[in-house]
């Protein structure tokens, strides 16, 4: 029986490392290449987002090496799987950059895996690019943020909503998953809404667990904060899974988005892709990007991704751009300094300005964030997003937000002389104190 | 000469009666028009009250079309038609008598934005257009649309309507309607007392909804009439909605229970901690994938049925994969409950990996069937049929397998095999051949559970994770080894979860449901109902 057991183990292991192995692009020792990292989770429940970010990644490379590489060498994509694991998110980024060697990373998704890797790339000074749209109230040296900050996405959708066009609505119900993204958004949104002179019995908030499957509850309260005669909202920062339960319940309870409207920042084309979208047509989205823009950037963008990734069916979003915006300003970085040192490159990469997929540019800035614009869109039959509202101009990302006591009085810029993440403009020093 | 004279005749007769429409039709066209310079939302909505005024029937199909999002602009003449996907390309339709004008490509059109507030504008509109429809559920729905949008201006039509309507339900809604204009009329006092009565007898969310907003704004005895009235039907509705806490109990307890019930054979009655259960419900829920796939590609007719071809394939793939598990792993296990835990889970992050590699990570649709879709209400509570199915189908199931246990000689040897698997042996039972027909039991009940699942849940690789403690809290809560322990245990785990809902929220009511289950635990280490005999001591 035991001997019966270990053959089993082995053959298991043996599985396990083969498994492991035909993930990971083969990393050649090769002094010709430049190798770029890529830190996503390709097993484990965020696999389920961050696959496709690995695979935009492994399509710019390829194109880049087919415009002749980068400094006259070619690109090398090393790939890890960090397994949806915060802690192994760390030791991986300290293989990629220790062992591999990588002159860039571009990885995460959640921001509990940022904030785990983030010692390791102080410490062994790399350069990470960070797809995602998120709390803000963070400004790393090593850290290029090129998804939303709060006021990138959270406060213009807000605005949106209480604006004629959105439906001047009065009452607030702010729905989230229980981590700190949710919280911290939620936290900023009161204090903005309280700013509008909305009352704190307009408002009220909730959170779910991680993966939260059934919403009866949930949604019927909703239904009853919503018949207080003001026309009500909610604004949900329901993460990932959670989302098609969610949408599914305010479908079959009956919710319109004509009587009570849904804003998301985490729902974007990929969310959709599971769900019958018939009865959620006119639910809203924020986001930077969405597949239906119409510009030939994004309808390049959007070819080059299904014959990379062979299926017409798969769909592009907000963070695809963004790895799209971060690894071109990276290129032009590295030429700019003329070297891959991190060091330089970093110092290079503010100012560097790079088409976006929306028909502008975008630029990053000496806070590290980059400029953007909102786009509002609305759910439609077919599962995509139409645009009902953009923001006039680029959106110049807010780390620090204006709107928390804590981080009021802080800015951040990488620049020489200051070179400060949180300087605080109330004591004129380095070193003020975030909310998380 | 005759006969050409007896023609223009004819034709100017024709001419001459259809003379009167085509003047009204052409001021329609005229205004439809306009749609194709209409740059932004406002200039849309102005274009849309202007053909609602028009009063003319005919303007509901321009109108529905607009909602819907069919509504386009040729870009080489800038005229407006009505479209209708065909295929590739786009059929496009007159707009007024929805005939066939041409083909076009997607291309060719563009699509004449709607936003939320827009469309709620249309719907205002088609509801006083449709008060006099043929179809009862559109006057319905109108008067549903007129309720939530009251205003002095549909006071006369609804008159009009009232006066000639025959059915009685569709009547009492037309006049709840009318009595919501009154109210932000500036008719006499006593008829808005009147109105209050009216809408406090309907009693529910939106008649609150209402009288709320007309206390907020009124004086003197409306006032007081309208908070009176709130606060009885506050009174009411706080009763349903202890009524729905408990039916949210029971329906999140159903779905504890299918999950659970599979579980209940293969770690309540063999004793096997089967990590790999979550994964079976994920099969299962990817079968029924699989299924409405190909009956979308080839069978359009028969997606109503998909989830009723869906239960036999998705319990014979659970179950055949179960059997591996049991035949290529779990037999070499019996009686090592670390190593047994350790192996399957191992097998349960495989099958993920190995779904995710096929099907990739991302969510796949499975749709709902017509009659799963939508919700009924029951006085003021509104339930959804999705969820009453699975409550039914979740029962049928349990009982099923119940008779399995109970009555036939399979279920015998199964519980004999439990019992004193060395007596059974030398009885003449297979035992090993047992235990992998019962482990296949549990797993193509999991399966069958995905298939439920997948109505309510995402589809995707991690969906058994979320399952799998739920399953073994449910199975450890009601007793291990007895089936109506499940049953009671998913029920009461449920409905203590919802009742705590409301008031502790989703996550502190897990967290107290959890801390009741530890405490529980610690009374009664065996669970709700504990399976007598020596089995449990082995």
């Amino acid at each position: 029986m035991r001997g019966n057991f270990s053959t089993i183990t082995k053959m298991f292991s043996a599985g396990v490392i083969a498994a492991g192995l035909s993930m990971s692009v083969p990393a050649k020792a090769a002094d010709d290449t430049i190798k770029v990292g890529i830190l996503h989770s390709l097993s484990g429940t965020m696999a389920i987002s961050e696959t496709t970010l690995k695979d935009v990644m492994l399509m710019l490379i390829e194109e880049q090496n087919a415009k002749g590489g980068l400094l006259g060498k070619k690109l090398e994509a090393v790939v890890v799987d960090p397994a949806s694991n915060w802690p192994l998110f760390a030791e991986k980024a300290r293989e990629l950059i220790s062992k591999d060697k990588v002159a860039a990373v571009f990885g995460c998704w959640t921001s509990v895996s940022r904030k785990s890797v983030l010692p390791v790339f102080s410490e062994l000074d790399n350069i990470l690019f960070y797809p995602v749209q998120y709390e803000g109230e963070e400004s790393e040296r090593n850290v290029f943020y090129t998804g939303a900050a709060p006021n990138q996405q959270a406060i213009p959708a807000v605005d949106y909503l209480m604006s004629a066009d959105g439906g001047s609505v009065k009452r607030w119900v702010l729905e989230g998953t229980d981590y700190v993204y949710p919280r911290t958004t939620n936290k900023i949104l009161e204090a903005y809404l309280k700013s509008k002179g909305v009352p704190a019995e307009d408002i009220m908030v909730n959170y779910t667990p991680f993966g939260f499957s059934d919403w009866q509850t949930e949604v019927s309260a909703i239904k009853k904060f919503g018949s207080a005669g003001k026309k009500t909202a909610v604004v949900s920062t329901v993460n990932g899974d959670a989302n098609v339960p969610f949408y599914k319940e305010l479908g079959n309870q009956g919710i319109k988005a004509e009587d009570i409207p849904v804003m998301a920042f985490s729902v974007g084309e990929e969310e959709l892709a599971g769900l019958d979208t018939g009865p959620l047509v006119g639910h809203l989205a924020a986001w930077n990007y969405f597949e239906s823009v119409d510009t030939p950037e994004n309808k390049k963008f959007i070819d080059d991704w299904h014959k990379f990734i062979k299926n017409d069916k798969r769909t592009t979003n907000d963070p695809m751009e963004a790895h799209y915006i971060g690894f071109n300003m990276w290129v032009k970085a590295v030429e700019k300094a003329g070297t891959t040192d991190p060091d330089k490159v970093i110092d290079a990469m503010v100012g560097v300005s790079v088409p976006n997929l929306t028909g502008g540019y975008s630029t990053m800035m000496p806070n590290h964030h980059i400029t953007k614009p909102v786009l509002i869109g609305e759910i439609q039959a077919d599962g995509q997003f139409e645009t009902v509202s953009q923001t006039p101009g680029l959106v110049m990302g807010d780390e620090w937000s204006d709107y928390l006591p804590d981080s009021k009085d802080l800015i951040s810029d990488w620049r020489a002389p200051l070179s400060c993440g949180n300087f605080n403009v109330a004591t004129g020093k380095c070193g003020g104190k975030g909310t998380n | 000469m005759n006969l050409l004279r007896a023609i223009g005749l004819l034709l100017l007769l024709t001419m001459a009666s259809l003379l009167p429409s085509s003047a009204a039709e052409a001021d329609l066209r005229a205004i439809i028009a306009k749609f194709a310079t209409a740059t932004n939302f406002s200039a849309t909505e102005a274009v849309v009250r202007e053909l609602a005024t028009s009063g003319d029937p005919a303007v509901e199909r321009p109108l529905s079309a607009l909602a819907d999002g069919n509504l386009y602009i040729r870009k080489a003449d800038s005229q407006v038609f009505v479209g209708k996907e065909a295929g590739d390309g786009i059929e496009v339709l007159d707009p007024l008598s929805g005939e066939k004008a041409a083909d076009a490509a997607k291309a060719d059109l563009t699509k004449i934005k709607v936003n939320n507030s827009l469309r709620r504008v249309i719907r205002d509109a088609l509801g006083t257009l449709t008060l006099r429809a043929k179809d009862a559920s559109v006057r319905l729905a109108a008067a549903a649309t007129m309720f939530k949008t009251p205003g002095a201006a549909n006071i006369e039509p609804l008159d009009a309507a009232i006066a000639a309507e025959t059915d009685a339900s569709v009547k009492v809604l037309f006049e709840q309607a009318r009595a919501a204009s009154v109210l932000v009329s500036d008719k006499p006092e006593a008829d808005k007392l009147a109105a209050v009565s009216v809408i406090a007898a309907r009693g529910d969310r939106d008649a609150l909804s209402l009288l709320t907003s007309v206390e907020a704004g009124a004086q003197g005895t409306v006032k007081e009439a309208a908070s009176a009235a709130v606060s009885r039907i506050n009174s009411t509705l706080a009763l349903w909605d202890a009524g729905q806490n408990i039916w949210y109990g029971i329906s999140l307890g159903s779905v504890l229970l299918l999950a659970a019930i599979g579980l209940a054979i293969t770690f309540g009655v063999m004793g096997v901690i089967n990590m790999a259960h979550g994964e079976m419900v994920m099969l299962g829920a990817y079968t029924t994938f699989v299924v409405q796939q190909v009956i979308r590609t080839s069978f359009p007719g028969l997606f109503d049925w998909s989830l009723v071809i869906a239960l036999p394939l998705a319990f014979l793939v659970a179950a055949l994969v179960g059997l591996a598990i049991e035949r290529g792993i779990i037999r070499f296990l019996y009686g090592r409950p670390l190593e047994t835990l350790l192996a399957t889970w191992g097998v349960s992050l495989i099958l993920q990996q190995a779904v995710r590699t096929i099907f990739g990570p991302t969510n796949q649709e499975v749709g709902n069937p017509s009659w799963m879709s939508g919700s009924f209400d029951v006085g003021q509570l509104a339930i959804t049929w999705n969820r009453l199915w699975i409550l039914v189908f979740a029962l049928a199931v349990f009982a099923v397998l119940l008779y399995v246990m109970k009555r036939t000689p399979w279920g015998l040897q199964m519980r004999a095999v439990t019992a004193n698997r060395r007596m059974a042996a030398s009885m003449g039972i297979r035992t090993p051949w047992v235990d992998a027909l019962t482990f296949a039991l549990g797993s193509g009940i999991a399966g069958i559970a995905g298939v439920a699942l997948s109505q309510i849940d995402n589809v995707s690789p991690n969906l058994g994770r979320g399952y799998i403690i739920d399953s073994f809290m449910v199975v450890v809560f009601g007793g291990v080894g007895n089936l109506w322990g499940t049953l009671v245990g998913a029920f009461s785990l449920g409905i203590v979860n919802k009742v705590l809902e409301p008031y502790a929220g989703a996550v502190l009511g897990k967290i107290v449901v959890l801390v009741l289950i530890i405490l529980f635990i610690q009374k009664r280490p065996r669970g709700l109902f504990a399976l007598k005999g020596r089995a449990v001591e082995a």
